[in-house]
């Protein structure tokens, strides 16, 4: 304990800190969709939904705007990730039985 | 590829998405759930408490067991609904009015719906602070599903964060599972769950400090204790901390709408603090301002399973009447009385005040 400054993780699936995201910002990079393309937060397995909530706040506070006026990140598909041998191999094998798994 | 086609898609089989499909299944619809865990019933499953609110929404009822009440409402709509599980709708193609789903890891496939329903709830949100990327650190949530459905302790001693009804539930059930509460510490000034739900976990002698966060985890691998702080009115830190030797920090600082669907549906979204996060404006029936899609539960603004049920009853009956099928409209009034029920009070002022950010009397063309 103590000595060396310790990290606070936001994204855990890309491993940004805090300070990352606050130095970025302060660098002019007021939205989710630039912080995104600058350090790659939200854009891991879980597609944000761990680390966006709390880059809101970050910028809300930073920016001195209601958490509600901030300009929200794009969204797009998927919300998970594929493997791309699944999408090259057309959907992969074998095809859904046509029952459509289990009657509830 | 697999291609699969649907009257109704229901997005999440959860509380709300089975209320969804039974009701638009009595309307005489053909039914999809596409659920993503290996089991239907969302969150309902591992709730071992028994439901507060009233009858309609099965009070005295314990979570589990409204699961398969609702699961038997559904088959008894013999082959009207149709369920996949282990599967997750990944996107929504607008161009192509056309959803990709995956089964597993490896395989996917295309499906069209001529109408949706959104049910897919809510993720734990998380709060930053030094070393909270230690084993060790849980979601109050995922403390549940592991205790709850797969019967595995989280550790021996832990910290909650959060005195909403969540982490009060989620600190008594781990008392009766054996494992050891050293405090909860809530940073508002008062409670936010019941008082029934504190009171219960005060007659165990585990404190519940308000105005204390946590600061910090201690620990080198894996969490072997907690620093929690005071706060003040601001929420700032008094100067006044302490640490409390624990194994488990668990976070039960709230949930965030899951909305992705929605968005890839271009549907109108606004974030609404009140909601929890960005919701889609929506009608008196839960249409949204895409109009093949409705939504309804934790994914429309965290409250309530008893609410998610019965906004789902509301989207799947409208959504069936939307396509021509017998729906008995009447009973949307029915159903509107028991939400308004529901979110009477001063306990429902924050919902009201969020719904009505984002309600809709009719669709500009």
């Amino acid at each position: 304990m103590g000595g060396a400054k310790k990290e606070v993780i936001v994204c855990r699936c890309e491993e940004i800190t805090i300070d990352e995201i606050r130095e970025w910002i302060d660098r002019g990079c007021d939205t989710i969709n630039e912080l995104k393309r600058i350090l790659r937060v939200g854009m891991g397995p879980c597609q944000g939904r761990g680390c966006h909530d709390i880059i809101l706040r970050e910028l809300s506070r930073w920016l001195g705007t209601p958490i509600d006026q901030i300009e929200a990140g794009t969204v797009r598909p998927p919300v998970k990730p594929i493997k791309t041998g699944l999408l090259a191999s057309e959907g992969g094998e074998p095809a859904w039985s046509g029952k459509t798994g289990q009657t509830s | 590829m697999t291609d699969i086609s649907t009257d109704i898609l229901v997005v999440g089989g959860g509380a709300a998405g089975l209320s969804a499909a039974a009701e638009a299944a009595s309307c005489g619809a053909d039914v999809l759930i596409v659920e993503g865990d290996l089991r239907l019933g969302g969150q309902l499953v591992k709730q071992t408490h028994k439901f507060f609110g009233s009858r309609d929404e099965y009070a005295g009822t314990r979570g589990y067991k409204i699961a398969d009440i609702l699961l038997d409402e559904i088959r008894e709509n013999e082959g009207k609904v149709k369920a996949l599980t282990n599967t997750t709708v990944t996107g929504y193609y607008i161009e192509d009015k056309t959803f990709t789903a995956m089964r597993g890891e490896d395989s996917c496939a295309r499906i069209k719906a001529r109408r949706t329903i959104v049910a897919t709830g809510a993720s734990e949100r998380l709060i930053p602070f030094p070393n909270n990327d230690l084993p060790g650190v849980y979601g109050a949530g995922a403390v549940q599903t592991l205790m709850n459905v797969y019967g595995v302790t989280p550790g021996r001693r832990v910290l909650m964060v959060g005195a909403g009804n969540i982490g009060l539930i989620v600190s008594y059930q781990m008392t009766q599972a054996g494992v050891e509460v050293a405090a909860v510490v809530e940073a508002m000034p008062k409670i936010g769950g019941y008082w029934v739900h504190a009171a219960k976990i005060r007659r165990l002698g585990i404190p519940i400090l308000l105005r204390h966060s946590v600061k910090e985890a201690l620990g080198e691998r894996v969490v072997e204790g907690a620093v929690i702080m005071e706060l003040d009115d601001k929420f700032n830190p008094t100067g006044l901390e302490r640490t409390i030797e624990c194994d488990v920090i668990c976070l039960a600082v709230g949930l965030s709408p899951t909305t992705e669907i929605l968005s890839h549906a271009g549907c109108r979204m606004r974030y609404v603090p009140e909601l929890c996060g960005s919701v889609a404006e929506r009608d008196r029936t839960m249409r949204t301002s895409n109009p093949d899609f409705w939504s309804a539960g934790d994914a429309m603004g965290i409250e309530e399973a008893s609410a998610a049920m019965v906004e789902g009853r509301i989207a799947g009956l409208c959504a069936a009447d939307s396509l021509g099928l017998p729906a008995k409209m009447e009973k949307l009034d029915e159903y509107w009385a028991r939400l308004n029920r529901l979110r009477a009070g001063e306990v429902g002022a924050k919902i009201r005040s969020g719904i009505g950010k984002v309600s809709r009397d009719e669709w500009e063309v």
